[in-house]
């Protein structure tokens, strides 16, 4: 199969995946290695938690992590404000040494929206201890805007909320989004189905962000597959320019010289 | 001395660091250390001297999304 070349980059950093991968809920250790050899991510999402709650997985999923030499972006999931994003972020760096790290900084615990009004503060923050952030955001405009102005490199708006699986729910801001800012934008969170992907990654979107559409799939490791590929054929849609829809009918095959044209 | 690791008490000597706290806790590395919430890097380890209630955190590495 031909592909054409299509590398991007983050913070000057060039990747050749679209597909960043969730770590998460997998029913076994041995499932996600699978799933990520299927998929080959761009990256890998891990995060941090207290020794005490994670002492036994804690060894296995490490050494997991070293195997599959997939460069890590640790999150800062859980946290409620700036100052213990901050906190949790300097402990990732040292832990999984990187400075990559997913921002996040919850405002509402039911539905896990971001912190809209507080973001763009732990962004910059962050950005100004030379972290590379990638933050996850709604798909607001505006806020979007923000992150960018305060030095993101690239914004990770959400779909739906996590874990949900609905797919993206506002395709009016999405495609707007996506029209209005020029740099790379990574939906995280909220798909569901291959075919999620793909449709963002049609519109232009420049990777997806998933992890509990693959890992609570009943064969993680095909779903995997199936994303990684549905991220592909997205992308090379939007590369390809897609035809303009039409209200009426328009036939396929050439009417000139139809037989029995009108003979009834 | 009475200090907090991961929420469990434990009774540490007057005097004790940070790399004491650790050793009591007898943690699998990696990991990274908070001391009342602020992160203390590795290499300030045995220079950290605890105070009476200090809340210390020790986190490791786990699966994320």
């Amino acid at each position: 199969m031909m592909t054409r070349p299509d590398e991007w980059k983050l913070y000057g950093e060039t990747f050749k995946s679209r597909l960043l991968l969730g770590t998460s809920r997998y029913p076994s250790p041995d499932i996600l290695a699978k799933a990520v050899q299927l998929a080959q991510p761009a990256m890998l999402t891990a995060s941090l938690r207290r020794e005490s709650a994670h002492a036994k997985d804690s060894p296995v999923f490490w050494k997991l992590l070293q195997n599959m030499k997939i460069p890590v972006l640790p999150n800062t999931a859980g946290c409620h404000s700036v100052d213990e994003v901050y906190t949790t972020a300097q402990m990732a760096r040292e832990v999984f040494e990187t400075d990559w790290i997913k921002l996040e900084l919850i405002g509402d615990d039911y539905t896990l929206q971001p912190d809209t009004l507080n973001l763009p503060l732990a962004a910059d923050k962050l950005i100004k201890q030379g972290f590379k952030v990638l933050p996850y955001c709604t798909e607001d405009l505006v806020l979007c805007q923000r992150l960018v102005d305060v030095g993101c490199q690239a914004v990770m708006p959400w779909a739906a909320p996590i874990g949900t699986g609905k797919g993206p729910l506002n395709a009016y801001a999405m495609r707007t989004l996506r029209e209005r800012l020029n740099v790379p934008l990574i939906v995280d969170a909220g798909l569901g189905l291959p075919s999620h992907a793909c449709t963002v990654m049609e519109w232009g979107y420049d990777a997806v962000l998933l992890n509990t559409a693959v890992a609570l799939a009943n064969d993680p490791v095909h779903m995997a597959e199936a994303f990684a590929n549905a991220v592909k054929a997205g992308r090379s849609a939007f590369l390809s320019g897609a035809m303009h829809a039409h209200e009426s009918a328009q036939p396929s095959t050439p009417t000139l010289g139809t037989p029995f044209w009108h003979h009834a | 001395m009475m200090v907090w690791i991961n929420q469990q008490s434990c009774e540490l000597q007057m005097g004790a660091t940070l790399k004491d706290a650790i050793a009591f806790a007898n943690i699998t590395p990696p990991f990274a250390a908070a001391v009342n919430a602020q992160f203390v890097p590795k290499t300030l380890y045995t220079q950290t001297s605890l105070n009476e209630n200090d809340k210390i955190e020790l986190i490791v590495p786990i699966t994320g999304g």
